[in-house]
């Protein structure tokens, strides 16, 4: 620890502490453009000067480190006039076209010019004109505001790993420029907006929508990958206008991907907001108590095994609990929340979540991945991923297709067999798991759900047995889940119960063969409907989407920015989405659907408010009731065993932009899909 | 200063044999995992291979070489005033205008050049010869005015003797002008009589 003074306060810091980071702990404000907690140093802007004694000329505080004796001002009348000049030299080129730029409102250059910068310019000079650069679909530019702090450049070259921006020409001349026109080739892309403290760069899709201080902010959690990101979700009137990352040191420290900050617009179409009956094919709006009416006959005296429920990959975990104690009433087995087929060995938690947590990943020294691309199935896992080969000293190993991770790997095998290959150490990286400090293996959920995934899943705990994966304090067993709703499902047990209940792949073989009648979609979308038989569907959900399109029976319910409800992330840290905006139409909250339900057949379930279902789910689930806390699992030997195929593992989404309903509604992840998928595929 | 449009469109660039050793000897002077060091040589390699400028090709090509991002080269070859992002004539007249120069008569070697092959600064003549360009400091402040023609530095000039060498290169002669006798001295060297 370090001892100075800063205004007169003596202060302790860590040692390498800058300035800026010693004042920002202490609450003394110090203005700054280039500077960013999470990027490299560049010290351009010269905003965050400060007056250090004993040095002749100011300093930058970002880039001076903390030093004993110290004594720093930062509040005196030379400190004040080097700001109003930098202030000035800033502004020299910058337009005036605050009232038409959508940061206006929300802008480090007008909100520092307003409290450190002189109110008026002396400047004579004409100002420069930049040509506005093509970055794609989702970020807009106007090249003029740039002030050149090149945060852009730092963000792309560190966390997205794609360096695809430069300062282009010198002085002057100066340009941020990409090194081709065209969308910018990462999934992280959307930071850019954020990071970029001027309107230089602001977001295409929501171009002149809305002014900042018109929006009602609501912190929730993000649906759209398994990572539970942290955002801010922000409205006007009942209208999700966009979504912003919240800082979670833990889980996505400031960034998200673009999925969750630009598919809120798929929340405004295709949106079920009455119920529906099909009648003649077609499906016709009716009314709550007729389609209630309609499912409590199907259900009447129905056998309970040939009733089956699907849990889809947004449920909550409110909504799941829900469905699990109506299936119960009805005495039916038959329920998965596992709608990709997955059938691995869920006997152990530590079996099916990230153990090591996702800040855990900095503490490895070798990671292997099978049959996972995180870039696309868990963006923020991956920036992790490349945050920790940025520290050095890790090797990170690939097996599946070999894909642009945005960091180097050994690329260790294709297929499921190279795991055999690395437990009987015939492959080289199985000595490095070996000599390793902290070994970490990542496998991924899609190739935990193939034909062979039981066998690999099994076969991937043999080697974290063999490897000791799972340490004291370390456990580096990880199953990198992409849904959002997974854990909390079998955290909740919706699986199939006792020995006859059937599994997903088990109920879409009955509805095809006829020997089940009734199959209830919850959500429930990525899943081919072709092969389902005469089986009545009822789906309830918030998207008219493949479910719904097959259903005989739609309830809407509400999306996630229109609920309360419990997430589990990848890690199996519980986290609570808010409801930000009212359901659309006629909507019912899911467990009141299923409550009124119960009641049209007769049943009741042993909860009447959300307030009685959440104490019931927590009394179920007891680590649902400690959010933000990640349970630590007991080791256990888990796995069902199998043979593994030699088939190449395929690791990825189809299509990052494209992965479930909300996202298939939305046209920016549309024009995404037409632009920068067909381009970032090949990249990766 | 205008900002120069990055050139598009030109045929795929490689290096040639010879100049591929060059460039292996001269990523070899570098350490281990420093190859990036060698971004402005091989960008000037590539330059001198390209008939006085850097396609975007060049670009990627040079970068692709070293293993480096793309847009790293491209903000290495946009810095230097040295590289041309445009094709150039076959001789790159670059005239000092910086104040020594200026005093000592640039103005009439810049006049006397444009009257002569017909174009402004920035042009390239027809014949595709001669690009005309203003430059800064050339460092050759001793010999007041001077002009860099390619890699070769021609001193001490009047508007008479540049038209000469002009003329020269034009007949694809490569003229020595070592002026002597300017202002009592010889080159660079100090007055006869004086020891500095």
């Amino acid at each position: 620890m370090i001892k100075l003074t800063i205004d007169a306060r003596e202060i302790e810091v860590e040692e390498g502490t800058s300035i800026l980071q010693a004042c920002t702990q202490n609450d003394i404000e110090i203005p700054r453009f280039c500077y960013h907690e999470k990027l490299s140093i560049a010290g351009s802007c010269r905003m965050c000067l400060v007056e250090v004694e004993k040095m002749p000329k100011l300093v930058i505080s970002c880039a001076m480190p903390c030093a004993a004796g110290m004594v720093v001002h930062t509040q005196n009348d030379r400190i004040k006039r080097a700001r109003a000049e930098v202030m000035a030299m800033l502004l020299l080129n910058h337009p005036l076209d605050c009232p038409v730029c959508d940061r206006g409102g929300a802008c480090d250059l007008q909100d520092l010019a307003f409290a450190y910068g002189w109110d008026r310019s002396c400047s004579k000079e004409e100002r420069r004109q930049v040509c506005d650069k093509e970055l794609g679909p989702l970020i807009k530019t106007v090249m003029t505001r740039c002030i050149h702090c090149t945060r852009c450049l730092r963000f792309m070259d560190e966390i997205a790993g794609v360096p695809s921006l430069g300062g282009l020409y010198r002085g002057e001349d100066l340009e941020i420029t990409p090194v081709s026109e065209g969308p910018i080739l990462s999934e992280l892309a959307g930071n850019l907006i954020e990071i970029c403290p001027v309107g230089a760069l602001t977001a295409k899709p929501d171009a002149f929508a809305f002014r900042p201080w018109e929006l009602e902010k609501t912190d929730s959690i993000d649906v759209m990958d398994a990572v539970g990101s942290n955002i801010r979700i922000d409205t006007r009137g009942n209208k999700v206008m966009r979504i912003v990352p919240r800082l979670h040191e833990g889980i996505n420290e400031t960034w998200i991907n673009d999925k969750t900050r630009f598919a809120c617009d798929g929340l405004n179409y295709q949106r079920l907001d009455r119920p529906y009956l099909r009648r003649e094919g077609r499906l016709e709006a009716v009314s709550w108590d007729d389609a209630l009416e309609v499912i409590a006959k199907k259900l009447h005296n129905l056998p309970p095994e040939r009733l089956g429920a699907i849990a889809g990959d947004l449920a909550d975990c409110e909504s799941m609990f829900a469905m699990k104690a109506f299936l119960k009433a009805l005495d039916t087995p038959n329920m998965d929340c596992r709608q990709d087929g997955a059938l691995y060995d869920i006997s152990a938690r530590a079996g099916y979540v990230m153990n090591s947590r996702i800040s855990g990943i900095e503490q490895a020294d070798v990671i292997l991945l099978v049959g996972t691309n995180p870039r696309f199935e868990a963006s923020l896992v991956n920036a992790r991923l490349r945050k920790r080969f940025l520290q050095g000293g890790v090797k990170i190993g690939l097996i599946g297709s070999p894909c642009n991770l945005t960091y180097p790997y050994e690329h260790v095998g294709y297929s499921a067999v190279t795991v055999r290959d690395l437990l009987e150490e015939k492959h080289p990286f199985a000595d490095l798991l070996k000599g390793a400090r902290r070994p970490m293996l990542i496998l991924g959920a899609a190739a935990a759900a193939r034909a062979d995934g039981p066998a690999l899943h099994t076969a991937c705990c043999e080697l974290a047995e063999r490897f000791n994966l799972a340490r004291d304090g370390f456990n580096g067993f990880n199953v990198l889940q992409s849904a959002a709703s997974r854990v909390g499902g079998l955290d909740l047990g919706f699986v199939p119960q006792g020995k006859y209940g059937l599994a997903c792949a088990g109920m879409r073989a009955a509805a095809q063969t006829g020997r089940l009648d009734v199959l209830y979609l919850l959500g429930a979308d990525e899943m081919d409907m072709k092969y389902l038989g005469k089986a009545f569907v009822i789906y309830q959900g918030h998207h008219g989407d493949l479910g719904a399109q097959r259903a005989d029976v739609v309830l809407p319910t509400p999306a996630y920015t229109e609920k309360d409800g419990h997430y589990v992330n990848t890690e199996g840290r519980p986290q609570r989405a808010r409801r930000a905006v009212m359901p659309l139409g006629q909507a019912q909250e899911d467990w009141a659907v299923l409550v009124m339900l119960a009641q049209a057949c007769g049943k009741s379930l042993p909860f009447e408010n959300a307030d009685q279902l959440r104490k019931a789910m927590i009394k179920a689930a007891p680590h649902l009731g400690a959010l933000d806390e990640v349970p630590v699992n007991m080791w256990q030997r888990f796995g069902t065993g199998g043979s593994l195929s030699l088939q190449k593992m395929q690791n990825g989404p189809a299509n990052f932009y494209m992965t479930d309903s909300i996202c298939r509604a939305s046209p920016t992840m549309a024009q995404c899909t037409r632009e920068v998928w067909p381009l970032l595929q090949g990249e990766g | 200063m205008m900002a120069m449009a990055l050139s598009t469109g030109q045929p795929v660039f490689s290096f040639q044999p010879e100049a591929q050793e060059q460039a292996r000897a001269i990523v070899a002077r570098y350490p281990e995992g420093r190859q990036a060091s060698a971004l402005a040589p091989l960008l000037d390699l590539a330059q001198r291979q390209n008939k006085g400028f850097l396609s975007r090709d060049a670009i990627f090509y040079v970068a692709d070489f070293l293993d480096v991002p793309a847009i790293r080269a491209f903000e290495v070859a946009s810095f230097y005033s040295m590289f041309n992002l445009e094709p150039v004539g076959l001789y790159l007249i670059q005239i000092c205008r910086t104040t020594p120069c200026w005093l000592a008569g640039s103005d009439d070697l810049k006049k006397a050049i444009e009257e002569h092959l017909g174009l402004k600064v920035g042009q390239t003549s027809e014949d595709k010869l001669f690009t005309l360009r203003e430059v800064e400091c050339l460092g050759a402040c001793v010999n007041a005015p001077a002009v860099q023609i390619n890699d070769d530095y021609y001193e001490a000039l009047t508007p008479e003797t540049l038209i000469a060498i002009l003329k020269a290169l034009a007949r694809g002669e490569k003229p020595v002008y070592a002026p002597c006798n300017v202002a009592g001295r010889c080159s660079c060297a100090c007055k006869k009589e004086k020891t500095c």
